[in-house]
């Protein structure tokens, strides 16, 4: 029997992962494939609740929907950023984006 | 869904979703790492399925397996430099990192033992029309900021990555 605690510790193992990926990777594309893994395992979380918890609202599914238009949004500027960064500085490295170090 | 068959696919799934994630983390080309994201968002598709969101399902493999993942495999291509065999490289925080991570998820994961859950029991329906009519009554707001943001997305990046024009 498959219950709500099944949906949310796959949740929290590729949360995990995606965490691991976001904070280690050198390249900035790598960082956004983190971030994207973290937003869908939110995703899962929150259709796990609407479905076991409020079957009869939407509620979760709203709030998905919105979750994967604000990434649609949130990886398209990203990646503009990434290709505008390296055309100006020939690279994707995060460490050496530093303009705004002081 | 066949109760007797629903733990065989969601323990299926779940296997294929968290080695392609493991294999989005540690693959040492990027291109194979944005191919394995790709499996890793039909997986959850398949996990939207099970739990009987259709509509979900759908707008997952359209927004995320179709658009998302082109968009990356593209901004790889676009800046490619040096050995691609090696493109994916881990920075100085990787055992860090992995140590936080770790303990990040055993605070999580004692969080959702110990959190009571009270399971309604339903029978699964399709949720298409329940959500489009909470889409254009209580949240018709939030609709049309979504709207917004998305257009403010498109000529951000277009803007971002084509540059201004200087007036002559």
């Amino acid at each position: 029997m498959i219950t709500i605690y099944h949906y949310l510790l796959l949740g929290a193992v590729l949360f995990s992962i995606g965490l691991y990926g976001a904070v280690s990777k050198k390249n900035a594309i790598a960082v956004l494939m983190g971030i994207e893994l973290m937003l869908n395992s939110v995703n899962i979380n929150l259709v796990a609740f609407n479905r076991f918890l409020t079957p009869d609202a939407v509620t979760g599914f709203i709030f998905t929907i919105f979750v994967i238009v604000v990434a649609a949004a949130e990886v398209a500027v990203a990646l503009a950023l990434v290709v505008k960064v390296y055309r100006e500085r020939l690279t994707s490295n995060v460490d050496e984006i530093d303009w705004l170090k002081w | 869904m066949n109760g007797t068959l629903e733990p065989l696919f969601f323990w299926l799934i779940s296997a294929v979703i968290v080695l392609s994630a493991l294999a989005v983390v540690f693959m040492k080309n990027i291109v194979h790492s944005a191919l394995f994201l790709i499996v890793t968002f039909v997986g959850m598709a398949g996990i939207y399925a099970l739990l009987q969101a259709d509509f979900i399902a759908a707008v997952q493999i359209l927004v995320y397996a179709g658009a998302i993942a082109i968009l990356i495999v593209f901004a790889v291509m676009l800046t490619r430099r040096g050995d691609i065999r090696a493109s994916n490289p881990f920075n100085g925080y990787a055992i860090i990192a992995s140590l936080a991570c770790l303990a990040f998820l055993v605070v999580t994961v004692s969080m959702i033992f110990n959190s009571g859950f009270e399971i309604v029991e339903s029978v699964g329906k399709s949720v298409v029309e329940p959500l489009a009519i909470a889409m254009m009554g209580d949240f018709v707001i939030s609709f049309e900021v979504a709207a917004l943001l998305l257009l403010e997305a498109l000529v951000g990046a277009i803007i971002l990555a084509r540059g201004v024009k200087k007036e002559q």
